[in-house]
């Protein structure tokens, strides 16, 4: 890189950073760091006094039951949206790239569920499926299906992973006919002069070439699936039933500001960030790859 | 280009039609409910086509029926929601591109030092700081304040690393000749740097109004008021599905208003959109 043209000035760049410093200070790093603080530290009952124990925080949420049960929740859960939103958005991209005639018009027709906010995307589906007037829950029964996602766990799991993954196909959508348009057609000419069938040529070429994008969307899908889909459990199970669908980030809302419990609360806070910085940090070792500054 | 044999093409669209059913009809099913009355909603199975409720029910929403079963307006919910979505896109395109300028174009003691203050804070999304930045919200006192719905969310490291890209690209010739000509650096900022923007700041806007539009968390832990609610918390407090009182035909008539605003900004200014979208996360 050259050296860049700047403007010699002592003060000025100080206050154009100042708003986003300012506002980066008070509301990130100042409750992240009281976070890690108060991970270290139990609170009396009447929160009058904090006595300093280490990492007997971190201890005792690790050794509860219930903080393994929302560790497997999250996992079920993170890896079921994302692989299914994945596939389906990958099946559709590869079939839009097939059509001539009313690629616009699908395209439109997708992109809607993004602008859906994660909890109205649950409220549509509990809507449909739900167990006293919902349309689709009708031919469940008629099946003979005993189908009561507010009652039965695993039926609820299945709502919310439909949903969130509902969600979530737009996006991944775009991102693969994005990917898939940069593929170059000569590759798959050759490859098709060649003999080489239509699967054959998705599963050699297609596919291996698209592996950034998958890779990209395979972390945006799991911060997605931790993180964003908080809104989705609250609208419609609350954590429930019992305690079926309840994940990291909704356990540590709930201890934090139902249940009350700080030093647990603060300790499963600072497991989620150490999670998140993992996540971006995978995310950026890639993108180192692929940028290049000029 | 390799043809693809009709039979394939008539898959291709056999799969995208039945994938856009499914994507669009959560939707449709909503407004086909929200146009009929409460007793048809309730004796499944609803009908596949728009009911002749639409007036009554819209009318009866926005005038009042949210007001009595929600304890505040539709008109207030979609006043909140609305400032809320245009003052964290403004907000985080304005404070973003004003220090991407300063990175880029200005060389200044601990220059990197805030590049990457500002980078780091992508892993520290409120969900895991919940409590504690709560109280820092209590003890400014900005519960219940359109400032507490807004500033926490307008700092943006996506937004500035974007701008700070696009800098980047801008050749070095171009500033030395507003130099030249006596350009100061507001002048520049102004009359050459914000028109060459113009695109990456429509295309950020429509995914940050969407990004305001739809908080859920953060607005659920800062308003207690009801007055204060924003459309979607207003949404999740009318509906309960144990309480058989609910009155449905108006909690689908809210959700049509809660979906109706950002689906108009993405599909009308979709060239943007996925501009924005699929550049901004490179």
């Amino acid at each position: 890189m050259t050296p860049r043209a700047t403007f010699p000035h002592k003060f000025l760049p100080y206050l154009l950073l100042a708003p986003q410093l300012a506002i980066t200070l008070v509301f990130f790093y100042w409750p992240a760091s009281q976070a890690v603080r108060q991970s270290l530290f139990r609170e009396d009952p009447f929160g009058l006094r904090s006595t300093f124990v280490g990492l007997a925080n971190f201890k005792h949420v690790l050794s509860q039951p219930n903080y393994i049960n929302s560790l497997e929740v999250t996992v079920v859960f993170s890896v079921l949206t994302t692989l299914i939103s994945m596939g389906a958005a990958l099946l559709l991209a590869v079939m839009a790239e097939k059509v001539v005639r009313g690629r616009g018009l699908y395209r439109t027709l997708m992109i809607w569920p993004y602008a859906v906010a994660p909890a109205i995307a649950g409220m549509l589906w509990l809507f449909m499926f739900n167990p006293s007037f919902g349309t689709l829950a009708f031919p469940l029964r008629w099946l003979g299906l005993n189908w009561d996602p507010l009652l039965n766990s695993g039926q609820a799991m299945v709502l919310l992973i439909a949903a969130a993954a509902w969600k979530q196909v737009s996006y991944n959508f775009l991102f693969f006919v994005a990917g898939l348009q940069s593929i170059p057609k000569s590759l798959l000419e050759a490859a098709s002069i060649d003999g080489a069938g239509e699967a054959r040529r998705f599963w050699t070429i297609t596919f291996p070439l698209l592996a950034p994008t998958t890779f990209f969307l395979l972390v945006v899908n799991s911060v997605y699936a931790l993180f964003d889909t908080f809104g989705i459990i609250d609208a419609v199970t609350g954590g429930g039933p019992g305690r079926a669908t309840e994940t990291l980030v909704y356990k540590v809302y709930k201890d934090g500001f139902v249940n009350l419990i700080l030093g647990d609360s603060a300790a499963e806070s600072v497991i989620l960030m150490a999670i998140v910085i993992a996540l971006t940090a995978v995310q950026f070792r890639y993108i180192e790859r692929k940028v290049h500054y000029g | 280009m390799i043809s693809t044999s009709i039979s394939n093409r008539v898959i291709a669209h056999a799969l995208l039609i039945l994938g856009v059913v499914i994507v669009a009809f959560p939707i449709y099913y909503v407004f086909v409910a929200s146009t009929h009355s409460l007793t048809e909603i309730l004796s499944p199975p609803l009908p596949l086509l728009p009911g002749n409720q639409f007036l009554h029910n819209y009318y009866e929403a926005i005038f009042g029926g949210v007001q009595r079963i929600g304890g505040v307006s539709a008109t207030r919910l979609l006043f909140n929601t609305t400032v809320v979505g245009l003052c964290v896109a403004i907000g985080k395109i304005v404070i973003s591109i004003l220090s991407a300028y300063a990175i880029v174009f200005f060389r200044f003691p601990f220059r990197m030092t805030f590049f990457w203050m500002i980078f780091i804070t992508l892993m520290l999304p409120v969900e895991v700081r919940i409590l504690p930045t709560y109280k820092v919200m209590v003890q400014l006192h900005l519960i219940d304040t359109f400032g507490g719905l807004i500033l926490p969310l307008i700092a943006s490291a996506t937004a500035t690393l974007l701008f700070r890209q696009f800098f980047m690209t801008i050749p070095a010739e171009l500033v030395e000749a507003a130099r030249v000509d006596g350009a100061g650096p507001w002048r520049f900022f102004f009359d050459i740097l914000l028109p060459l923007s113009k695109t990456n700041i429509a295309a950020l806007f429509v995914i940050l109004f969407i990004y305001g539009w739809t908080q859920y968390l953060w607005p659920l832990l800062i308003t207690n008021s009801n007055d204060m609610n924003t459309i979607i918390i207003g949404l999740k407090k009318m509906i309960s599905f144990a309480d058989a009182d609910t009155q449905w035909h108006l909690v689908m008539v809210t959700c049509i208003l809660a979906i109706l605003p950002p689906i108009l900004v993405v599909v009308l200014m979709q060239r943007w959109f996925v501009k924005g979208l699929v550049e901004s996360e490179k």
